[in-house]
């Protein structure tokens, strides 16, 4: 359907789809939701280097792509690696990269690919400083393999190797904190961003364009299939991430932290909020449930302390 | 143009790093290894001294790291080369498949070292014959020479078919040993090889592509079938390449089994690599002597020689294949590939199986006078002693 120009300047968030419908996505899916604005923001110029995850199946099989731009499927292990080969390439080429009128080289990596198994060609990628945006969609589990354990699953989660029992569940580590690794390697801008926040998904995704060298960005997105959750809360969920301050939005650009509406707004809401509408979460008891807020608390204080004193 | 070759005294690797910057290469990704590290120490010197146009230098965290960085930027158009070693070979098995499997032409120079426990630098071929079902081609080197036209020829055999390349040295013998070689003006390498022009792009912003998608079991059976296709073209292509290179150069390459003295040659040493070099030298002292062998270089190992060999096999009593490598459970690989092939033919020597120079060891001219006495014996008395022949063993 066209849109009519006068509809088109009041929209925040580019009309134009890229991300074409018919893809494989479960319903509900935050993953293909952030795809389509990444999209969004950067047009079809982009080269995108997705490796094996769930976007591996939601762009589609041979001969099919739900995406309209350049897609190279990689191995898990080799997003950062595989970027940075695509960036050297077309600078030696002579292309403009980044910034507003150039090629934007996009790693697209889920939460295992990027804290587990991609950290080494993450971290590599980052320190060597090449123009392209690494986006880590974190949807807390592997999910593609049927729901196993990530670096970033939180404490508490049921998933099929840290399954639930009469004993106890079997996931006692917190959340490995990526974008602390990622800031670790002092790059220009890095940010977290939400599926139920896309006004400042976008604004971010912009911001990385327009930032000279690599770009991190931790988008937290739902997956009613590993979570055990209604495929029609998947906003919701997302939304009280960021209130109950279990993901808050922020960004780092050059040294500096800030923090982003709302995360801020009030005090955060319990994270029983954000719990109980996830069946992977039904383990718990109340000390679980109190041993996470109180990690999700003192993470928060620190990020305010940081924004406070480095903002 | 007339050809007049520029002769320089370098090292293997050197000769190795020469080859990629007059291939115009676009992208090094590459990670230090030994004794592969001279390759990408030259080529990082080119370019601080401004001695190349155009060509990014990735200093990447694994060897993992370098084959997936190359495949990024050949998938992205660019010409893209690394070397490695070894450990470093078998850390990046995984991305040769997908480097194949994407059909780039990448062109990785390999120094062969010997697989560790025990630890070892030293020469040894299992390496890149661990390598074998990746779909990658293979050239083996037998002098610094042959490193350079090796990957130059390499680049334009790959580029042709469209599937990587590996150019084999032996570690030390070649990679640190210097020697004079000719190398080739700017302008004429040029002319050989020019400006790649790739299968399909990534900055085709119109027309998008999609690399490397899930392959349902309705199609991923002709994408492996293309691949075959690809390397039954590089034998041609090989040829073809080998015999023009040759016409501008003075170096023929048309043959992927180099024959020395095989005319009428009672039976003929095999093998790849530098250790023939040695071979070619004790078949000039063994022919003296009255023994009428000669020498069968393999210079390709992927695609494998199956004709010039059912060639060879037609007119010798025997072979003696001589294996700087070793598949356990079964035989050296090279003996293995050449007996499946010979066996579905009328062409039956006597073949034999001499596993030699394991990590490093010393391999010389009087070794091979040996191994042709024992040959000989084999053949008079018309059966093999043993099959499989551990030459070196401390006994």
């Amino acid at each position: 359907m066209e849109i009519p120009e006068n509809v088109k300047k009041r929209l925040s968030i580019p009309a134009e789809e890229h991300f074409y419908a018919g893809h494989t996505a479960c319903q509900g899916c935050g993953a293909s939701l952030g795809l389509r604005y990444v999209l969004k923001a950067y047009g079809k110029k982009t080269i995108f280097a997705i490796p094996a995850c769930c976007s591996t199946i939601i762009a589609g099989p041979w001969p099919y792509s739900a995406l309209d731009a350049n897609l190279f499927h990689t191995a898990f292990e080799t997003t950062g690696a595989v970027i940075s080969g695509i960036e050297a390439a077309l600078k030696a080429k002579g292309y403009k990269v980044k910034g507003e009128d150039g090629i934007m080289v996009v790693g697209w990596a889920g939460d295992g690919g990027t804290a587990d198994i991609g950290l080494q060609a993450l971290s590599g990628f980052l320190e060597r400083g090449h123009d392209a945006v690494y986006i880590m969609y974190d949807n807390e589990a592997y999910m593609n393999t049927g729901i196993q354990r990530s670096g970033s699953t939180p404490y508490g989660a049921w998933t099929t190797n840290t399954p639930g029992g009469k004993e106890h569940f079997l996931e006692k580590r917190h959340k490995k904190k990526v974008i602390d690794i990622v800031i670790a390697h002092e790059i220009p801008y890095a940010a977290t961003a939400s599926v139920a926040y896309p006004e400042d998904f976008i604004r971010k995704l912009k911001k990385a364009q327009k930032t000279p060298g690599p770009s991190f960005i931790q988008l937290f997105a739902p997956c009613p299939t590993g979570w055990r959750s209604p495929t029609d809360k998947s906003i919701e969920l997302a939304r009280l991430a960021v209130q109950t301050a279990y993901f808050p939005l922020f960004e780092y650009e050059n040294g500096k932290y800030k923090i982003n509406m709302p995360s801020t707004k009030k005090d955060p809401k319990p994270i029983e909020e954000f719990l109980k509408l996830q069946g992977r979460f039904k383990y718990m008891t109340k000390e679980d449930i109190d041993i996470l807020q109180q990690w999700v608390l003192h993470e928060w204080e620190k990020l305010k302390k940081l924004a406070e004193i480095f903002g | 143009m007339e050809y007049k070759p520029i002769r320089k005294v370098v090292s293997g690797n050197y000769a190795a790093a020469y080859a990629a910057k007059h291939a115009r290469v676009e992208v090094v990704a590459a990670y230090p290894i030994t004794p592969q590290t001279s390759i990408i120490e030259k080529i990082a010197e080119f370019i601080a001294n401004g001695e190349v146009e155009n060509l990014q230098y990735v200093a990447v965290e694994s060897e993992h790291s370098a084959m997936a960085a190359c495949i990024g930027a050949s998938a992205a158009g660019a010409r893209a080369f690394t070397a490695t070693s070894a450990q470093g070979l078998a850390l990046m098995h995984e991305m040769l498949h997908w480097a194949s499997g994407a059909r780039l032409p990448i062109v990785m120079v390999d120094v062969n070292r010997a697989m560790a426990p025990p630890w070892s630098v030293w020469d040894d071929q299992t390496d890149s014959l661990a390598q074998r079902d990746t779909g990658w081609m293979q050239f083996y080197a037998e002098n610094n020479q042959e490193v350079y036209d090796g990957v130059l020829m390499a680049f334009k055999v790959a580029e042709t078919v469209n599937l990587p390349a590996m150019v084999v040295e032996s570690a030390f013998i070649l990679s640190h040993t210097y020697d004079i070689v000719e190398m080739i003006p700017q302008e004429l390498v040029d002319e050989f090889l020019p400006p790649r022009k790739p299968l399909y792009t990534l900055t085709d912003f119109d027309n998008p592509v999609s690399v490397g998608a899930l392959g349902t079991p309705a199609d991923y059976y002709e994408f492996r079938y293309k691949i075959e296709k690809a390397m039954e073209k590089a034998r041609k292509v090989i040829k073809e390449v080998g015999k023009e290179f040759g016409e501008m150069f003075g170096r023929d390459y048309s043959q992927m089994i180099e024959l020395y003295r095989t005319d009428d040659a009672d039976f003929v040493f095999m093998g790849m690599g530098s250790l023939m070099g040695t071979v070619k030298q004790a078949v000039d002292i063994l022919r003296e002597e009255g023994y009428k062998v000669g020498a069968a270089k393999v210079r390709w190992f992927r695609p494998f020689p199956k004709d010039e060999l059912y060639e060879l096999a037609k007119n010798v009593e025997g072979i003696a294949v001589l294996d700087r490598n070793f598949s356990f459970g079964q035989e050296g690989i090279l003996f293995n590939e050449a007996k499946g092939v010979l066996y579905n033919t009328d062409a039956r020597p006597i073949i034999k199986n001499y596993i030699v120079g394991l990590g490093g060891r010393d391999f010389t001219v009087s070794d091979v006078k040996k191994i042709a006495e024992n040959m000989k014996a084999v053949i008079e008395k018309g059966e093999l002693d043993v099959e499989v022949d551990w030459y070196h063993l401390k006994r």
